[in-house]
């Protein structure tokens, strides 16, 4: 059922199965144009893409458009760069200029942002060819793309199973071979847990790494853009892309980011001589399923083969860390989404001349959010209601300094922390719908690099019931490029992860 | 006794200024659009400022170095850290459905600013001062209020959206008793020659960029400080007077009547100057604050505060002072001048060639009592200190009379020239022709034989009669002056 090999280093008739390195090698030596190469992931979307579902909006025109425009300045002599003609799939949270832009919502069906956020016009000036936009859980609050008002996406390694969230679309896109790579955002683990259960790797960057200028900010202070791949060398080459300081984001760190790419081919050669890797004493045995933390140990192993080093941490109130995020980030949204009011843009409802402004407000707000987004608005204006502040918002962040100092405090200790991404595979449909806590426990171990701020990246490390196992790799803030050395190390160990056909 | 003098009387008033100050940035507080007022509505807008999705704030320094250099000016505090906040509510007019703003952390507190008031200085405690951006602009088309209320449609304007805000709100002034407006005026007017003097912002009250709310309670002597209520929408000097006297007033109706003020917001209404009842604070929103999560807290560097402080221009208390020493006026003239907002209308009347008391006495008199007959600031007149001048020298000149300069300038203020051109099209000018003017004296003593007798004989003070013939049988438009002379040269 699995083929763990070398499917993405060598040529393959089947250019979707090409590497985003590979396929950026041909393109810039003229192997293969970039033109042949967008039309063959848009023939694969036409043939999968009635079962994945990754997608809300698929830009075949303006792909093959961007693509001759690469094989054109190449022609002319100019170098493309790395990944220049090279497809990639953005998450509907990122706003692009003319192209339609929801973040999985009814409320903004229809609206055409006049802008491109940083992230995607990185992508464009680096020559990549964006396909489309990806499925997401609305407004990226989920952890399994069924919270996406246009349907759910699905999991390539099994159809009955969700791919995870908010960013399954990107994922299941990457997984499915739609698209090489894809951008994914992180708030409480958005790229690595659907990069764990599609058998890919997602990264999240230091926040403040990447811009989140264009981004529809979720939670200000959490989100984070970064790269989704199927090989750490890929993702490596993608976070290179879009990082780096933005003017017009004023939480963007003013410093380069490191030199991730490096860090990925130097671990690939598969030595990790005195590395220490960090196990958090507190996540040994809470919540994951047996056969993820079997396939976790079994990495975990394999890394001290490389030469790593196994060192116990103790983060004491990482248990913590979820309740902080469920105050902290509702809070946030309960903010950052007022502006959906149907005043300016997107979906407007009951505005027939009978009703007061707050009427068609309010009836615009409740047609267009769904349940989970609704829910986190009312927690989030509840903790933030007077009286309450400082118990909940304020609390919460008193635990997000606790957290840091525990990040600090192993850090001192450990090179990298290791730990599951997620505590279950993929899950079926409807599993985790009926009750939102056992959806929040999806982001157990993901949540805590979120409120640090520092890097994590998750790599398949092995299948649990023939579905794919993450390893989560964290790291300290700026310090990306170690995330990358031992997923990369690891990736040489144990190989690349394929679903079935589809 | 007005009816707040007779409140102070009996209570005591506690006054409170929050002002609001529109930077004259080159660009708005979070983005780049420009900030020219009058432009289009809706030119001046990008997605920052139309709180597009997915848009951030990036913060305009030059607007934090101004708010600085405010409050250093008021001699406050300035902080080390601090953050920005947001402010939650619904309307239309604000992109984002937040206001970005300062909550418990302001960059400047705990300063003061002298004020001088009836021969008197008066400290003004300044609570804080906090940089803010400003909302749109709503027009509420349809209603017959202009209201949104009964409007059947309501357009917005963001042109406005975003300029950069200041708030500079007073710590309660207490003790003030039956001089309370006057010194709510006089803060208000001294305040805004301080703004000025910076340089960082026109501060226009007619045209929103310096807008004001007043904070009035009453209490009796002895007795905790009352409620105070919040008036809105004081849009000039003469307003910030006028409201804090019908609070006063209003106040002392309902205290004496046995009942109870509410904490409330209420609005002012210059064609009244009464105040009515606004949404009350029990039912406000709850803004539900917390740190601005998109913007990094602000961190002045002590040293560049430090060279701000150095930068300051010298107080325009000094500068009026100088000013007064140059033109000779008394202190309480000097003070008039300043509380009515006119000194740069008496600088420029005096560059322009007429003295200070001349020009003293046009504006603070004659066109003081024209602007308030027309409820409308002095600078909103339609009279430029050049015409004050002019007008002047016709009189100095002997070309006009100073009741008939009145006259002329009335036309001026309507619109119908220079002076020189209104008292040519409504022929005011001084009957100055010998001949015409010793016709009509000749006549005068022709009428009044027996007036004319007793002057021959030496009563020279019954001469008034016939010069008053005389101006009476010329319209007015003869000097008594010379008039008198011809009557004494024909009879002594
Ligand atoms: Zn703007």
């Amino acid at each position: 059922m699995t083929e763990q090999g070398n499917r993405a280093a060598g040529p393959d008739a089947d250019l979707t199965r090409w590497s985003a390195a590979e396929l950026g090698r041909a393109i810039g030596a003229g192997e293969v144009s970039a033109e042949e190469v967008t039309r063959a992931h848009l023939d694969r979307i036409a043939a999968v893409e009635a079962r994945v579902h990754a997608s809300l909006h698929v830009d075949g025109e303006g792909a093959l458009a961007a693509a001759r425009s690469v094989d054109s300045r190449r022609a002319a002599g100019q170098a493309v760069g790395p990944l220049g003609g090279v497809p990639v799939a953005v998450k509907d949270v990122l706003v692009t200029r003319g192209i339609p832009t929801t973040c999985g919502s009814r409320i903004l069906e229809n609206w055409l942002p006049p802008y491109d956020a940083t992230v995607v016009e990185r992508l464009r000036d680096a020559g990549l060819v964006m396909l489309g936009k990806t499925n997401m859980d609305e407004f990226a609050m989920g952890s399994s793309t069924e919270y996406s008002a246009f349907g759910p996406s699905y999991n390539p390694w099994d159809l009955s199973r969700i791919p995870g969230g908010s960013g399954g679309g990107s994922a299941a896109a990457v997984a499915g071979c739609e698209a090489p790579l894809a951008i994914g955002t992180d708030t409480g683990g958005s790229i690595r847990q659907p990069g764990a259960v599609t058998g890919t790797v997602g990264a999240k960057p230091t926040y403040g790494g990447t811009s989140r200028y264009g981004l529809i900010a979720f939670s200000s202070s959490l989100d984070t853009p970064g790269p989704v791949a199927r090989t750490v060398e890929d993702a490596a080459l993608l976070h290179a892309v879009i990082g780096g300081p933005d003017p017009r984001d004023s939480t963007s760190i003013p410093a380069p980011v490191p030199d991730v790419v490096a860090a990925a081919r130097q671990g690939a050669s598969g030595d990790l001589t005195g590395v220490r890797l960090g196990l958090v004493k507190e996540f040994a045995g809470e919540g994951a399923e047996p056969g993820v933390s079997a396939a976790v140990r079994d990495a975990i192993e394999a890394l001290t083969k490389l030469g790593a080093e196994v060192v116990e941490v103790s983060c004491p109130h990482f248990r913590y860390a979820l309740p902080a995020y469920y105050l902290i980030a509702p809070s946030e949204c309960s903010s950052n989404l007022a502006r959906f009011d149907g005043v300016r843009y997107g979906l407007r409802v009951g505005d027939d001349g009978t009703r007061s402004l707050e009427e068609v407000m309010s009836l615009t707000r409740d047609r267009g959010f769904g349940p989970e987004v609704k829910r986190r608005i009312m927690l989030g204006t509840y903790a933030l209601s007077a009286g309450y502040y400082d118990a909940y918002y304020g609390q919460a962040q008193k635990v997000r300094t606790l957290i840091s100092r525990d990040f600090a405090a192993a850090f001192a200790a450990a090179d990298v922390l290791v730990a599951p991404t997620t505590p279950f595979v993929a899950f079926p449909f409807g599993a985790r719908t009926s009750d939102p806590y056992q959806m929040y426990l999806a982001d157990l171990y993901t949540i805590p690099s979120n409120l640090y701020g520092g890097p994590a990246i998750s790599v398949p490390c092995g299948l649990s019931e023939g579905l794919p196992v993450g390893l989560q790799v964290m790291a300290p803030t700026m310090a990306d490029d170690r995330m990358y050395r031992v997923a990369a190390a690891l990736e040489s160990t144990v190989g690349l992860f394929t679903p079935p056909e589809l | 006794m007005s009816a707040s003098t007779a409140a102070a009387a009996r209570y005591e008033p506690v006054i409170g200024l929050e002002v609001h100050v529109e930077l004259g940035t080159r660009t708005k507080m979070f983005c780049g659009c420009p900030t020219v007022f009058g432009a289009e509505p809706n030119t001046q807008v990008c997605p920052v400022c139309l709180g597009l999705p997915g848009s951030l704030p990036v913060a305009n320094k030059a607007a934090i170095e101004a708010t600085i250099r405010i409050g250093l000016a008021l001699n406050c505090q300035i902080a080390s850290w601090c953050r920005f906040a947001r402010k939650n509510y619904f309307y239309p007019d604000m992109p984002k459905n937040f206001q970005i703003s300062q909550y418990d952390e302001p960059l400047c507190t705990d300063g003061w600013l002298d004020i001088d008031v009836d021969g008197e200085v008066v400290r003004v405690g300044i609570e804080r001062v906090h940089l803010e951006e400003d909302t749109g602009k709503t027009l509420h088309v349809g209603g017959a209020t202009g209201r949104i209320h009964g409007a059947t449609e309501s357009l917005v304007d963001y042109n406005r959206a975003g300029i950069p805000l200041v708030e500079i709100v007073t710590k309660p002034v207490p003790g003030t008793g039956a001089l309370a407006p006057v010194v709510a005026r006089a803060y208000v007017a001294q305040l805004r020659e301080l703004v000025r003097s910076l340089g960082v912002s026109d501060v226009r009250m007619e045209q929103g960029s310096m807008r004001c709310d007043v904070n009035t309670s009453l209490h009796r002597p002895d007795e905790p400080w009352g409620t105070r209520t919040e008036t809105k929408n004081v849009n000039s000097l003469r307003s910030v007077e006028r409201a804090v006297r019908a609070e006063m007033a209003r106040q002392a109706r309902v205290l004496a009547a046995g009942g109870t003020v509410t904490q409330e917001t209420r609005h002012f209404h210059e064609d009244t100057g009464d105040t009515t009842s606004g949404r009350s604070k029990e039912t406000a929103t709850d803004y539900r604050y917390f740190p601005e999560p998109d913007l990094v807290p602000l961190a002045p560097d002590p040293q560049w505060v430090q060279t701000l402080r150095a930068g300051l221009p010298e107080p325009p208390r000094t500068r009026h002072r100088q000013l007064q020493v140059h033109w000779g006026l008394s202190d309480l003239d000097m003070q008039a001048i300043v509380n009515a907002g006119a000194v740069e209308l008496i600088e420029a009347t005096v560059a322009a060639g007429a003295t200070p008391d001349a020009a003293r006495k046009w504006w603070l008199q004659e066109l003081s009592r024209q602007a308030n007959e027309a409820g409308v600031e002095l600078t909103a007149l339609e009279v430029s200190p050049v015409s004050v001048a002019e007008l002047q020298r016709l009189v100095d000149d002997g070309k006009l009379t100073d009741k008939l300069a009145r006259t002329v300038l009335a036309g001026v203020v309507a619109g119908e020239g220079t002076p020189v051109e209104v008292m040519a099209a409504r022929g005011l000018e001084v009957v100055s022709d010998e001949a015409a003017l010793g016709a009509a004296v000749d006549a005068a003593i022709a009428a009044n034989p027996e007036v004319a007798q007793r002057i021959r004989d030496g009563k020279v003070a019954a001469a008034g009669v016939l010069v008053g013939a005389v101006l009476r049988s010329t319209g007015g438009q003869a000097d008594a002056k010379a008039v008198r002379e011809l009557v004494l040269a024909r009879l002594c």
